[in-house]
């Protein structure tokens, strides 16, 4: 088996492509980011489907052999019939299918949506929004007939879902955008033939506090008797932010990132997901940061915790759709 | 150790409650309820940790996705725990933990935090009690079940691709 | 399924695929090239061949603005930026002007600097990526070129491997001045309610204003580059000013109060087709003026001045429909505050036949006269003594409870419209983005320029570059307009015959 890994890379070059689900176009963005290190990854490799930057139809990828494509790198989440098809073509037709950035690792900030129903979303946007007007209550149709013309939409679902949420993923490269370098050393690896185990996330399996040129100050003993919301102070652009009472996902969050996100002097929000000795991220950090508050009765507790009015939203930022819920438990199949 | 039996009761349904009990407070309680042979609803299946402060918030999640109705924390009294802090860290998670499950629409009343030292075993039945009583009026979680309803839909598009495939018809260019 | 059965039927289903379409006879456009986001469009033929109808549909939707309901106000402008990964550092400013609002909280005047200086490099790399990559191709490389040149690389091929060098070049370092305050470029975080989280350090200005230097030369280069190669070739002249190619619509965009252009601050300007005033009012009144249709065929909404009511996809002075973004910014405005711009917006006008211009092509005239204003902003800006003060942010003190935050985004006016509890929770969040105000116009240029180029039937590839040509002049944001994850499935074109079977489909990735 690992022979024949090896042989393939000795084969006229591999062939690659990037593909775009549910996304923002940040993914894409980064890879056009690295720049002039791009050049040096296109001459290797053969970029067989690229849609944001070349011409290649559908057409052509249907019509290419199964497992012909080396890696396909898969960004944003799947929302509707259609992400999923292309998401089942390109698991298909690749040897390797790798979720790249946030979105399709985890599901990403879209995946929020999934404590809403996809009627609150509709009615929201085609009625209660207050710029709309719309007094005959018109909604976007999946099939609709205008004097005898017949056309389409597609049908959106009822919840957002990470990439192997559909389809078999064999790597995760994390980030909301993942790192250039992150990305380099992702593919370097693949073209190298370096392959780590099948389900590996491609980036430092420890946690940000590693790398943070904060470290230093961050407290043994953290014990918070509030949390700072960031707008609430001025923020000391080299104390540990866990130090200055403002939540940071770092302690629950891989490093690989160069803690970017702290060098702008904001805390870090968690965008590379968990390390693998973690089920769900959100839980994890919760428990830290819990644990660590300092009265010990209720009220005063939960004094100190309303500096936390939103933890779906601060401790799921990017994960909810793979969190052990997934979803708010009480909205509709379908 | 409590015996791990089903309820036979009438309407078919019965809450399924995951306990987590510390060792040394609320589990000997459990153990004193049943060598006291108090009678108490068996909805519930212990699992005994070294101390109240042990529970990973994930337990308590993952209970709930793989089919729990509620999920019972037991717990020494304030300043008694065995190693002086847990049982706070675990009241600190639970006040936070509680407030997100009601986010995600879970009801508060499935997720319990009761405080039973060693000599309590008839507060043991009676939060047992009280618990299935109040779920079985909420009706069941079913997390797994609905998880798989949820995912029903993509599975109608792989049964309809796979349909497609068979007929040679082209969904579209 | 062994290897030599899986390839016969692999072939077998692409012949299947040629003999469906054949049988089927749909003209689809899907996907289109080079833009962001997803789009679709319908056309149906009449009895002669030409078109009667044409759809732009725009099929996707995330709902944004629904789940950003719970969320803590100050986390917003990192989720909003979500919306859209080519043009985050408009969501980010747009939603941090509307925290201003909301916090009633005024930046300090440095933290306001660094706030417009990010701006300005933000919009001049955009537009410059428009420029070069996107949309320019069709005219450096020329709208007739094979597909397979009409990208970066065909202009590289154009204009010279140095070239290229010197736009990937400025780009990067642009990126890199975003990324200095921003932490990072794509998403960037800098931006709370009062001001900005990172200040410049003195030590590092000298950089940026060499930076700023060389970007105002580059700006210039590349209004140079576009009248040598588009505004002297009478052909790309003909195409820019053809009927297929012009609209009679509103204009809308940000001014200050000497109506010049600001992308990021002021109040909003309408004019009419004829160029005359129709409306100027402070960004608070939005509801006021615009408001959305929805049609039953698009998950996009449609954009129209309230006042008027909507009147259907038409233009003129009978319609209601604006645009927005580079060209109608130009024509809602007198000018420009620096004066190589002021210098090119005369020069623009002159050249097309003065106020206001309709041709959707010179769409991509104005954007390079913005990129000459983004960069003299820069300039201006790290030239001011202020930018290194330590001053950037006022801690809010106020009770949340409403805001509403505008700026320029590079394809258009952006709204960001929260409303909160106390605690600053989000009650409600209302998001008008850019592309979105568009949207009526687009659908018609593209029906025009279906209408003017397909007839008796006939339809050829270069054809439906020539419509891409319409759509992507606007330089549409689709994910942003539909605050929907884009599934990338590019634009399909379907061309029906007048009895309603699906004619032709072409698809362009």
């Amino acid at each position: 088996m690992l022979n024949n890994r090896k042989e393939r890379w000795h084969m006229p070059k591999p062939k690659v492509a990037f593909y775009w689900c549910a996304s923002c176009g940040g993914c894409e963005e980064t890879v056009v980011d690295l720049a002039e290190d791009i050049l040096g990854v296109v001459e290797k490799v053969d970029i067989v489907f690229w849609p944001v930057a070349m011409d290649f139809k559908y057409a052509d990828v249907r019509a290419m052999p199964d497992k012909s494509i080396t890696a396909s790198f898969v960004n944003g989440a799947i929302r509707s019939s259609e992400q999923e098809e292309m998401a089942r073509l390109l698991r298909q037709k690749s040897q390797f299918l790798i979720a790249y950035g946030s979105c399709a690792c985890t599901g990403g900030i879209p995946g929020l949506a999934n404590q809403f129903s996809r009627k609150q979303i509709l009615d929201f946007v085609y009625q209660g929004s207050p710029s709309t007007v719309n007094e005959s209550g018109t909604r976007p149709q999946t099939k609709f007939q205008d004097n005898g013309r017949q056309v389409y939409l597609p049908e959106f679902r009822n919840m957002v879902r990470a990439l192997d949420q559909v389809v078999e993923v064999d790597y995760y490269v994390p980030g909301c955008p993942p790192t250039p370098n992150i990305t380099k050393e992702a593919v370097g690896a693949l073209l190298a033939g370096r392959l780590p185990p099948k389900g590996s996330v491609l980036a430092p399996d420890i946690a940000l506090c590693d790398e943070c040129p904060r470290k230093d100050s961050k407290p043994t003993n953290v014990s918070f008797k509030e949390f700072v919301r960031p707008h609430q102070k001025i923020l000391d652009p080299s104390l540990c932010f866990l130090a200055q009472g403002v939540v940071c996902m770092g302690p629950s969050t891989r490093k690989g990132c160069t803690a970017q996100c702290p060098s702008g002097n904001m805390p870090c929000t968690g965008c590379f997901g968990p390390t693998s000795r973690v089920k769900d991220q959100g839980a994890k950090i919760l428990s830290s940061l819990c644990a660590n508050v300092e009265p010990k009765d209720e009220a005063s507790i939960d004094k100190v915790l309303e500096g936390i009015p939103d933890p779906i939203g601060t401790f799921y930022r990017y994960g909810l759709a793979k969190s052990l819920l997934r979803r708010k438990v009480n909205l509709p199949a379908s | 150790m409590s015996e791990i039996t089903e309820n036979n009761v009438s309407t078919g349904w019965s809450p399924r409650i995951i306990a987590f009990f510390c060792n040394w407070c609320t589990y000997t309680a459990a153990d004193l309820a049943g060598v006291s042979r108090m009678k108490y609803a068996s909805n519930v299946r212990i699992i005994r940790v070294m101390c109240s402060g042990r529970i990973d918030p994930q337990f308590v999640l993952e209970a709930f996705a793989k089919g729990a109705d509620g999920v019972l924390v037991g717990g020494c009294h304030p300043n008694d725990c065995h190693y002086v802090e847990g049982n706070y860290k675990m009241l600190r998670r639970y006040r936070l933990l509680q407030r997100m499950l009601s986010d995600m629409g879970i009801e508060p009343e499935r997720f319990r935090l009761e405080w039973i030292s060693a000599a309590e075993g008839d507060k043991v039945k009676h939060v047992v009690n009280d618990m299935v009583e109040k779920l079985t009026k909420l009706g069941p979680l079913a997390l797994d079940q609905k998880q798989k309803d949820w995912d029903k839909e993509v599975q109608s598009l792989e049964d309809d691709v796979h349909a497609q495939q068979q007929e040679g018809a082209v969904a579209h260019a | 399924m062994n290897e030599q059965a899986k390839n016969v039927w692999n072939q077998a289903q692409a012949m299947a695929n040629a003999a469906y379409r054949a049988r089927r006879r749909n003209v689809t456009i899907d996907p289109i090239t080079r833009l962001e986001g997803h789009g679709k469009i319908d056309i149906f033929l009449n009895e002669q061949g030409g078109v009667e109808r044409a759809y732009f549909q725009v099929p996707e939707l995330r709902g944004f603005e629904v789940f950003s309901i719970g969320r803590p106000a100050e986390d917003m402008p990192q989720i909003t930026s979500r919306i859209c990964g080519v043009c985050p550092t408009a969501h980010h400013m747009a939603s941090a002007k509307c925290l201003d609002s909301l916090y009633g909280v005024q930046p300090p005047p440095a933290g306001r600097k660094i706030r417009e200086l990010v701006y300005s490099a933000f919009m001049f790399e955009d537009h410059a990526l428009h420029v070069y990559v996107l949309g320019g191709p069709d005219f450096i490389v020329g709208p007739e070129a094979p597909a397979a040149e009409r990208n970066i690389f065909g202009v590289i091929g154009k204009v010279g491997v140095d070239v290229g060098k010197k736009v990937i070049g400025m780009r990067r370092r642009l990126r890199e001045l975003i990324a200095y305050f921003g932490g990072k470029v794509v998403h960037p975080v800098m931006c709370l309610p009062g001001g900005v989280s990172k200040g410049l350090d003195p030590a590092d200005l000298p950089k940026f204003k060499q930076l700023a230097a060389d970007g105002l030369e580059f700006a210039q280069f590349t209004l140079q580059v576009f009248k040598d190669i588009v505004l002297k070739n009478p052909e790309y002249v003909k195409l820019i000013t053809s009927e297929a190619y012009t609209h009679k619509t509103y204009y809308m965009g940000l001014v200050d109060e000497n109506n010049k252009v600001n992308f990021y601050d002021g109040q909003l300007r309408v004019v009419d087709p004829n160029g005359k005033e129709f409306a100027k009012f402070p960004v608070e009144k939005y509801r006021d003026y615009v408001a959305e249709h929805v049609e039953p065929w698009s998950y996009m909404k449609f954009p129209y001045l309230k006042p008027l009511g909507w009147r259907g996809f038409e233009e003129g002075p009978d319609s209601s429909i604006y645009a927005v973004a580079p060209l109608a910014r130009l024509n809602a405005s007198d000018g420009f505050t620096t004066p190589l711009a002021q210098k090119a917006f005369e020069e623009y006008f002159a050249t097309l036949g003065g106020k206001p211009v309709h041709h959707t092509l010179a769409t991509h005239y104005a954007r390079v006269v913005e990129m000459i204003y983004a960069a003299e902003r820069m300039v201006e800006l790290l030239n001011d003594p202020e930018i290194t003060s330590k001053e950037i942010r006022t801690i809010p003190t106020k009770t949340p409870s409403v805001g509403i935050g505008v700026v320029e985004a590079p394809r258009g006016t952006l709204f960001h419209h929260y409303e909160t509890d106390e605690r600053g929770i989000i009650k409600m969040a209302n998001l008008i983005v850019a592309t979105v105000n568009n949207s009526a116009r687009i659908a018609m240029s593209v029906e025009r320029a279906a209408k003017g180029l397909i007839k008796n039937g006939e339809i050829s590839e270069g054809l439906l570059n020539k419509v891409e040509m319409a759509f992507r002049a606007y330089d549409p944001c689709l994910g942003c307009a539909t605050h929907s994850l884009p599934g990338h499935m590019p634009l399909v074109a379907n061309i029906y015959n007048h009895r309603g079977e699906l004619q032709r489909r072409l698809e362009q990735h």
